[in-house]
């Protein structure tokens, strides 16, 4: 058993671009359900609008990613709207029943063979869709790797611009609910009716937390389909969804740097175990596992974590236990 | 009515001036259901409300005069909080036109009603838990430039309106006896604390007229006595008051004007004490004996009642 390597990986995985992808997703859903209320429950949708932008304009349309980019903040912003402009007049509930299922059909429509000449079907598009981001990159084109940390010299750029933006909109988040506007929308997630009675557009602030939200988790599919060069309809399940509601509520909701911390500790703990199970059964210290085991017995574990998180320590991270204790009057 | 009584009122006419205007103002209205007042602020016709076959609000006229403190009483489903919901439009009536200053508002939105200058509290009190009582606060004062995205994010735009809304704030919770409470969460406070702070963040709106659903419901007496001081001052700043309440003791020592609904109609109206008189009114909702202290200590029930 190599130690070192399972250091290494694991504290790769940890700050790599998965991480960085599921990060920007939860700070999406931090900003519409840690402080708005809002149950989102298809993040995924909006992580594949930005993916599925990027594919199509710079493959199937062969134009620039720039413009790709811009595609992919607008076409979060549109299901934003199409989803919420129906569902935030009603009871949150709604939105979640909407948003879950707004989802899956996103999904079922990309891979369908009527619209394979423009999404390219279950295949999804693959090819050189960050092209245009990695002719950027501005490391020595003699780099190999970082100590510890194993990422190629494309991936290293990638982790480098996608931690920045996670900065930035963490930024931006942390900008806005200290503001009179976060206060707002927190008066929303409390109680709607109280913050209607004082004279404020409820409906407006939601909607504008829906789609800032939206477009923080385009923004993760934008790095996903530059990143990975490809993008694949059946990685948007909605399972991606709750990995980033466990990365929140692992972090800390309606804290700023809840879904950093959140995402950092997922991904350290997932690939950490899956490391560690894997070393352990190829050196012979567990024989009653196989290697193609492990994936789901990451996941079981990871779950059973959570579970612990819950019953000890239900604000994450970071949160507050005095506010939680709040709700129970 | 007994000499002391009369007395009473010149001494607290002389220490407010509107109640007495509002005393005057209502003295040669009529004391019928829907009689017309001389400056109405808010005026509803054919108001009606019909949850499946029960007919909830069915008012066909009703006129609320501005500056007076206007009590609305009933038995228990006698549709005042869903006329409340109703005139506020948290609920979307079945019929009926109302206008507030003048102004057809039937249909409006609830928030523009409100910034209209018509705010409402609630019966099941809304403290915001996971705020602050000065969040809670701060988040009543109306036409915030940081409360618009863009400019939220500059904060030398709203520093400054930010910095006087505070000072309204501290100068509101002192008023309301919340001011060593400033920085705990709202969920945190008692039941009857809570009711003082949705007052009070609904006065950092600056209304022309408040709406209270049950301000007295599960306040202990010493509370109640403040809190009624407290209202007695929103009118004599010059806000129109209406409020829902059980409590008849309450509805006699502060209100101007008494409405009685029944069974989605409003039944009687008038002063207090001529309404209390109203043999409708005892059936339907005082009950006979309504005039008799339970208890050795309802003095005021009986003292007032004696000079009939």
């Amino acid at each position: 058993m190599d130690f070192g390597i399972i250091f290494s990986q694991t504290l790769t995985q940890a700050i790599g671009i998965t991480a960085i992808i599921y990060c920007l997703a939860a700070v999406g859903l931090n900003v519409q359900f840690g402080y708005t209320g809002l149950l989102n429950f298809g993040q995924v949708a909006f992580v594949a609008a930005g993916a599925y932008a990027v594919g199509v304009i710079v493959l199937t349309f062969d134009l620039s990613l720039w413009l790709a980019i811009l595609v992919g903040i607008l076409a979060s912003t549109l299901l934003a709207l199409i989803l919420g402009i129906p569902t935030l007049r009603l009871r949150a509930d709604y939105l979640a029943i909407v948003t879950i299922a707004a989802s899956e059909l996103l999904r079922l429509l990309v891979r369908s063979i009527a619209f394979k000449d423009t999404f390219g079907g279950a295949q999804g598009l693959n090819g050189k869709l960050g092209q245009q981001f990695h002719d950027l990159n501005p490391l020595p084109s003699d780099f190999t790797s970082l100590p510890v940390l194993t990422w190629t010299r494309q991936d290293l750029w990638v982790v480098i611009v996608g931690w920045l933006l996670v900065v930035l909109f963490t930024l931006l988040v942390w900008g806005l609910v200290r503001s009179p506007w976060g206060r707002v929308v927190k008066g929303i997630r409390e109680d709607e009716d109280a913050v209607v009675s004082l004279g404020k557009n409820v409906f407006v602030y939601k909607m504008q937390a829906l789609v800032l939200g939206g477009i923080i988790g385009g923004f993760g599919g934008i790095v996903w389909a530059v990143a990975k060069q490809s993008v694949q309809p059946d990685t948007f399940q909605p399972d991606f969804t709750f990995f980033a509601y466990t990365i929140l509520l692992l972090g800390g909701a309606a804290r700023v740097f809840g879904p950093i911390v959140g995402a950092i500790i997922f991904w350290f703990l997932l690939a950490g175990v899956g490391e560690l199970l894997s070393q352990m059964i190829q050196a012979g210290y567990i024989d009653f596992l196989s290697a193609t085991d492990v994936g789901s017995i990451r996941f079981i574990l990871m779950g059973l974590g959570l579970m612990l998180l819950m019953i000890f320590r239900p604000q994450g991270i970071f949160g507050d236990r005095r506010e939680l204790a709040l709700d129970a009057r | 009515m007994p000499a002391n009584t009369d007395n009473d009122l010149a001494s607290a006419n002389d220490l407010m001036p509107g109640r007495a205007a509002a005393v005057a103002a209502l003295k040669d209205v009529p004391h019928v259901p829907g009689a017309q007042k001389p400056d109405p602020i808010l005026v509803a016709d054919h108001v009606s409300r019909q949850f499946g076959g029960l007919k909830a609000v069915d008012v066909a006229h009703v006129e609320i005069q501005r500056g007076a403190i206007t009590a609305l009483i009933g038995p228990n489903g006698a549709g005042k909080t869903t006329l409340f919901n109703l005139l506020t439009g948290f609920d979307k009536p079945d019929t009926g036109k109302w206008t507030f200053n003048q102004q057809q508002v039937a249909g409006m939105s609830p928030y523009k009603l409100a910034r209209k200058g018509m705010v409402r509290t609630f019966q099941l009190t809304k403290a915001l838990s996971r705020m602050t009582v000065m969040d809670n606060m701060r988040l009543g004062a109306s036409g915030q430039l940081g409360e618009r995205f863009f400019p939220s994010l500059l904060p030398f735009l709203w520093n400054a309106q930010e910095r006087a809304n505070e000072v309204r704030a501290l100068e509101l919770l002192g008023r309301f006896n919340l001011d060593a409470k400033l920085d705990d969460f709202a969920g945190s406070l008692s039941g009857g604390q809570r009711k003082l702070l949705e007052m009070a963040r609904a006065l950092m709106t600056n209304p022309e007229m408040v709406m209270l659903d049950e301000p007295m419901a599960g306040v202990n007496p010493a509370l109640t006595q403040s809190l009624l001081g407290h209202i007695k001052n929103i009118r004599e700043e010059g806000t129109t008051v209406l409020f829902v309440e059980h409590d008849m003791d309450m509805v006699r020592d502060i209100s101007d004007w008494v409405i009685v609904m029944a069974q989605g109609q409003i039944i009687a109206e008038g002063p207090p004490d001529a309404v209390m008189r109203d043999r409708q009114v005892i059936d339907a909702y005082l009950g006979t004996h309504h005039d008799q202290a339970l208890t050795k200590d309802g003095t005021s029930l009986t003292q007032d009642s004696s000079g009939e």
